[in-house]
């Protein structure tokens, strides 16, 4: 239900965005590694409102046995959004607009994937939008390619994806709801990390084509900040057992210097 | 134990399991009336869904997001709103889930989880009238499991629960012949609360909460829903067609007594700890 209404204006006089951000500002990105303990490798994103989690089993055995490709496996990316991640309830059965970036989505993804080295088999990549605040696309691409990698898949790069739009005339990085719905305008993309090839782009509202070359420049920008955000992420969750070891051993320094009356007097310098 | 990524299950790990059991020991080293680490977490879909929670159950998650929407009343209930349970088993949650329209398992976990909310009559679906015959209120509250290892029609209840008791929903009210908002925000009717506790039952032991891997080795397992004064509302054999003896049965209830009373403390604590937030 909740009743949406246009909002008076997308841009504010002093040229800030409807949540505050600048033209060119993202929407604060929570990447985590690991979040589905059943998967094969998995990733969830936050970003702003949005969050979604991504899913990866495989390579695996690949059922319906028609769908078999003898010289590669089979991408089989599934989006999904939730009934509840939408303003009002999205029927349960998959859309034609899921299918569609379902589509786009393994796209992007295939191009960072060596899938020639499982032939026959599947990777299944699954996506559950669980509130869409927009740029659903991109950021279901940004956790799988996370869950991919988590998967032990192996890969080319990681694939970063933003949207860039357009509204009140002005250029905005990373869309979001009412910015895509009211705007002028959407360019969903994905790049590979490594060589900034473009493995998605698609474009809705109006755009000159220097404007569109804008746009797609700001996103790249946008997405070499994500690859980043990306690359830290992985770190994060492949490190944290080496860092737990460290603070381990910091434990036990610390447990000698109690055996020997030092914390305590070192506790009295910190005061 | 061995590969579960196939709805089998090797006579080894059968026996393993059961031994154990023999033993006096689970698996994963827990009492039998002894029920997984268990978590609410409120307003997981805060900015689009009416109500949301997400639980953990050990391994096993799952999401629940209420939607309140308008609609006809049904022709044999004119003045009363709609509340529908729906779950969907995606192929996210397990290796065991496959891709396609439900199968019996997603339609029993969603009918399960419904019956209880309906015969527990946790909403009074009177009060959702808007106008008889014309509008009503819709609730409809869908389950979607994150993590399956086992035991989901328990987290899911739990999750439906907790999502129904902090759902807040735009007031509508009828003028000349149309439903409009009128700015407020309203509760669900809440009236009654009812938690499902699932038993398993392996061979001739009861266990509570069962783990995947037990669900996977069971004859049968129990569902029952209970409410805040300890009545069953439903109840639910299932999960394979192993026979229950009367006194197994009555011991499976006293067993979801007494956790049905911790999930409801469970829910009305994770309520309190969110309005002081």
């Amino acid at each position: 239900m909740s009743p949406e209404t246009k909002p008076d204006f997308l841009i504010n006089p002093e040229g800030l965005r409807i949540d505050g951000r600048r033209t060119d500002e993202m929407r604060p990105i929570e990447l985590k590694v690991g979040a589905l303990k059943q998967a094969d490798g998995s990733a969830s994103i936050r970003q702003g409102n949005t969050y979604i989690l991504a899913a990866v089993y495989g390579p695996r055995e690949l059922h319906p046995r028609h769908l078999t490709i003898n010289d590669r496996a089979y991408l089989r990316c599934v989006y999904r959004m939730a009934t509840f991640s939408v303003p009002d309830r999205k029927r349960p059965a998959p859309s034609r607009r899921e299918r569609e970036i379902s589509m786009v989505i393994a796209n992007a993804l295939k191009p960072a994937l060596f899938l020639e080295d499982y032939p026959r088999a599947v990777v299944d990549v699954f996506i559950q939008v669980i509130q869409a605040d927009g740029g659903t696309r991109c950021a279901a691409i940004n956790a799988a390619s996370l869950a991919l990698a988590d998967a032990g898949i192996p890969m080319r790069t990681l694939v970063p994806a933003v949207a860039v739009g357009k509204a009140e005339g002005k250029l905005l990085v990373d869309l979001g709801d009412e910015e895509d719905k009211y705007g002028g305008g959407d360019v969903p993309m994905a790049m590979l990390g490594t060589t900034g090839e473009i493995t998605l782009l698609q474009q809705d509202g109006s755009f000159a084509k220097e404007e569109l070359v804008e746009a797609m420049g700001m996103g790249v920008t946008a997405m070499k900040y994500i690859l980043e955000l990306q690359k830290e992420a992985l770190k994060r969750a492949y490190t944290k057992k080496g860092a737990i070891e460290g603070e381990d051993d910091e434990e036990y320094e610390d447990d000698m210097e109690t055996d020997l009356g030092e914390a305590e007097i070192a506790g009295e310098e910190d005061e | 134990m061995g590969d579960y990524s196939a709805e089998v299950i090797s006579h080894i790990d059968r026996d393993y399991v059961a031994n154990l059991l023999d033993a006096g020991k689970r698996i994963d080293g827990r009492a039998f009336n002894e029920c997984r680490n268990t978590e609410i977490e409120l307003d997981v879909v805060a900015a689009k869904a009416e109500g949301s929670a997400l639980v953990h159950l050990g391994y096993t998650s799952v999401i629940a997001g209420v939607k309140v929407l308008l609609g006809e009343p049904y022709g044999d209930s004119p003045d009363k709103g709609v509340m529908m349970v729906t779950a969907e088993l995606q192929p996210l949650a397990s290796p065991l889930f496959e891709l396609g329209p439900p199968k019996e398992p997603a339609i029993e976990l969603a009918r399960v989880v419904d019956r209880g909310v309906r015969e527990s009559e946790m909403i009074d679906t009177k009060k959702l009238c808007i106008e008889p015959g014309k509008k009503v209120y819709m609730v409809f509250a869908d389950v979607y499991p994150l993590e399956y290892d086992g035991n989901l029609i328990d987290a899911s209840s739990l999750a439906v629960a907790a999502a129904l008791h902090t759902t807040k929903f735009d007031e509508y009210k009828w003028e000349d012949g149309n439903a409009v908002p009128t700015g407020k925000k309203l509760d669900l009717p809440i009236q009654n609360s009812a938690v499902e506790v699932t038993i398993s039952r392996i061979g001739h032991h009861l266990v509570i909460d069962p783990s995947l891997k037990e669900e996977m080795v069971q004859d049968c397992r129990l569902t029952m829903a209970i409410d805040k004064d300890d009545k069953l509302r439903a109840m639910q054999k299932g999960g394979g067609s192993g026979p229950l003896t009367l006194d197994e049965i009555e011991a499976s209830m006293t067993m979801a007594i007494d956790r049905a009373q911790d999930l409801h403390k469970l829910i009305k604590e994770t309520i309190k700890a969110r309005k002081k937030k």
